[in-house]
């Protein structure tokens, strides 16, 4: 993707394809599904810019892109890259010096702003509760102030808990100060989703928390986001967040959009050094962590499987299946898919194949060649 | 010393006491009401505040007697100058606390309440307002406790009080009814750090703090 320009739409995979895991995420869990009418917003941004006044540069420069409905959507830069301006942009936290952004195609300058934000969901990275409000007071927030009844707010807050991880009548009372720091970002999560929003823009939510603890969170936002599908705006400067959770991934660089594409394609052919850089694309272990192994796998044989081969999932990373092809001292391994059924081999070349920045394999990837899964 | 007076005249005491509660309850009322625009402002304005705050300490450091006497030629005496004078002395304890409480609020709670659709009158009332609360009475309560302290001079102008006995006890040289104003002052002064004491205690922000 060229900077600033409007970059093509990939085909839309996520919204036909049932996602990886999906069908046994959503066996309702609790009643969120059937409340979630809203739907999913498109988004769009035209040129827009901010210069906050007194600044030599602009903290947005010329931005152009566009999130499909239900898309998980990643911003990713350095720090100060304009991240976090961008986000606030699209809830009118900040105004656009010039440009212009557009909800399902409606200008959201003319919106009310306060209105405009009970429709977006905002989790921010200390969570922001508000600290003399229990946790049920502080999930009620949004269907508060949109005056919803008694009844249908406290069923609402119990299931958003349910969500989350958080036993209702374990939490529901409870005051943030009483709560650990993931269990915080939990509540600010709930507390966004409250009243069933079209979109949810998060600001580096895990930012603040313990490796073991992010990752947990992690794999919680990709479940809820493939249980309730809201188009989702996601701030983080770790590559390693960005693969796990996008759909795509937004590269920025002061104030400009640098790449915009898949995960996948991005660690395989970065646009420029920068990129590179970023994602550690020249660190060949930290590389093959981020592709996983349905990317490098070869179809198998005539005669299946070999027998007594190890085997690991499409979507293990090579950087762990590496280790385990040197560990058991195996020629290759055997690929198989989340049904356990045998689906390729991995052997030392294919990794290699795969180990430095390769635009012919990205595109195969991106012409769908190559399988990527996430 | 003795607190003879008290005994032999409880009942004069109990009216004077009164007499000093409702002055004092009176100037912390107008107080509070000029309090809390001047405060919203300072803390809004950043402009504003060290002039605010320079000019409240400046009054703050005029003797008492002398403000009273200022007034005089304009105000007469009785209880209205005792008022203003109270209420005016009051300010720096209030205006100060009250910016402190509204500027404290973490503003990372403030753009969430904003991010989550509340106007900012919503933000206001529903977040900075509380937040800040505590502090604010806080304020209120050290605020009360001089003012009580300072309605003894009132006495002075005719604003009647227990500097009533205090004043009574200087010219007859009776040091009885001294101590018995003293007493009563005293009392008053604990028993309204008391209440606002229980007050800040039962703010929702003091609750949540005790709760962890
Ligand atoms: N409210 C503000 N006023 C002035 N400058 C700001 C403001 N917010 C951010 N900036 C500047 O804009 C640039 C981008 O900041 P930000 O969007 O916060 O970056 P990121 O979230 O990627 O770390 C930085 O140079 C920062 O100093
Ligand atoms: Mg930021």
């Amino acid at each position: 993707m060229t900077p600033g320009g409007l970059p093509a739409l990939p085909p839309r995979r996520i919204a036909e394809a049932p996602a990886p895991g999906g069908s046994d995420e959503t066996d309702g869990r609790c009643s969120i599904e059937t409340e979630s009418r809203g739907g999913a917003s498109a988004i769009a941004f035209e040129h827009v810019s901010k210069v906050f006044s007194g600044a030599a540069r602009p903290a947005v420069d010329d931005v152009s892109l566009t999130v499909a409905p239900g898309e998980f959507v990643v911003l990713l830069g350095p720090s100060g890259c304009g991240k976090t301006t961008l986000l606030k942009l699209v809830n009118r936290l900040y105004e656009p010096t010039s440009g212009r952004i557009a909800i399902d195609g409606r200008p959201i300058a003319d919106q009310p702003a306060p209105q405009l934000r009970r429709r977006i969901g905002y989790v921010i990275q200390q969570a922001g509760l508000f600290p003399h409000y229990r946790v049920w007071e502080n999930v009620a927030t949004v269907p508060r102030l949109l005056g919803w009844d008694k009844r249908r707010i406290a069923t609402r807050v119990d299931d958003l808990l349910e969500l989350v991880g958080l036993p209702p009548a374990e939490y529901r009372m409870r005051y943030p100060m009483q709560l650990s720091g993931g269990e915080q970002q939990r509540v600010g999560l709930a507390r966004a989703l409250a009243a069933d929003p079209t979109m949810v823009l998060m600001d580096e939510p895990f930012g603040a928390l313990d490796a073991i603890t992010r990752t947990r969170l992690q794999d919680e936002v990709r479940r809820i986001h493939r249980q309730l599908r809201q188009t989702t705006l996601f701030v983080t400067h770790d590559i390693e967040e960005a693969v796990r959770l996008a759909d795509r991934i937004v590269v920025m660089r002061t104030g400009r959009v640098v790449q915009y594409d898949t995960p996948l394609a991005i660690v395989l052919d970065p646009a420029d050094a920068f990129v590179a850089d970023l994602v550690g694309a020249d660190d060949v272990l930290r590389r093959l962590s981020l592709i996983p192994a349905a990317t490098a796998m070869r179809p198998l044989g005539p005669g299946g499987p070999r027998p007594d081969t190890p085997t690991v999932t499409m979507r293990s990373d090579l950087r762990a299946d590496l280790s385990q092809l040197l560990a058991d001292d195996v020629p290759a391994l055997t690929v198989v898919d989340d049904d356990g059924r045998p689906v390729g081999t991995l052997d030392l070349a294919a990794i290699q194949a795969v180990s430095t920045p390769n635009a012919e394999l990205a595109d195969d990837v991106a012409a769908g060649t190559a399988r990527p899964t996430r | 010393m003795n607190l003879d007076y008290l005994f032999r005249h409880p009942e004069r005491v109990l009216d004077l006491t009164g007499e000093h509660l409702i002055l004092s309850a009176l100037a912390m009322f107008f107080a509070v009401l000029l309090a809390i625009p001047l405060g919203a402002a300072a803390a809004r304005w950043r402009r504003l505040t060290l002039p605010i705050l320079g000019l409240l300490g400046a009054i703050y450091t005029v003797p008492s007697l002398a403000f009273l006497a200022f007034m005089i030629p304009t105000l007469g005496i009785g209880r209205t100058p005792a008022l203003i004078a109270l209420a005016a002395y009051a300010q720096i304890f209030l205006v100060r606390n009250l910016v402190a409480g509204l500027r404290g609020v973490d503003a990372a709670t403030l753009e969430a309440a904003r991010g989550q659709g509340m106007t900012g009158w919503q933000v206001f009332r529903d977040v900075r307002w509380p937040l800040a609360l505590p502090v604010a009475i806080a304020g209120v309560r050290t605020a009360f406790v001089s003012t009580i302290g300072l309605a003894s001079v009132a006495a002075w102008i005719n604003a009647g009080g227990l500097g009533t006995l205090l004043f009574e006890g200087i010219t007859r040289d009776d040091p009885s009814r001294i101590l018995t104003g003293a007493v009563a002052i005293t009392a008053l002064a604990l028993l309204a750090d008391a209440l606002l004491r229980l007050a800040e205690r039962n703010t929702a922000i003091a609750r949540a703090r005790r709760a962890a």
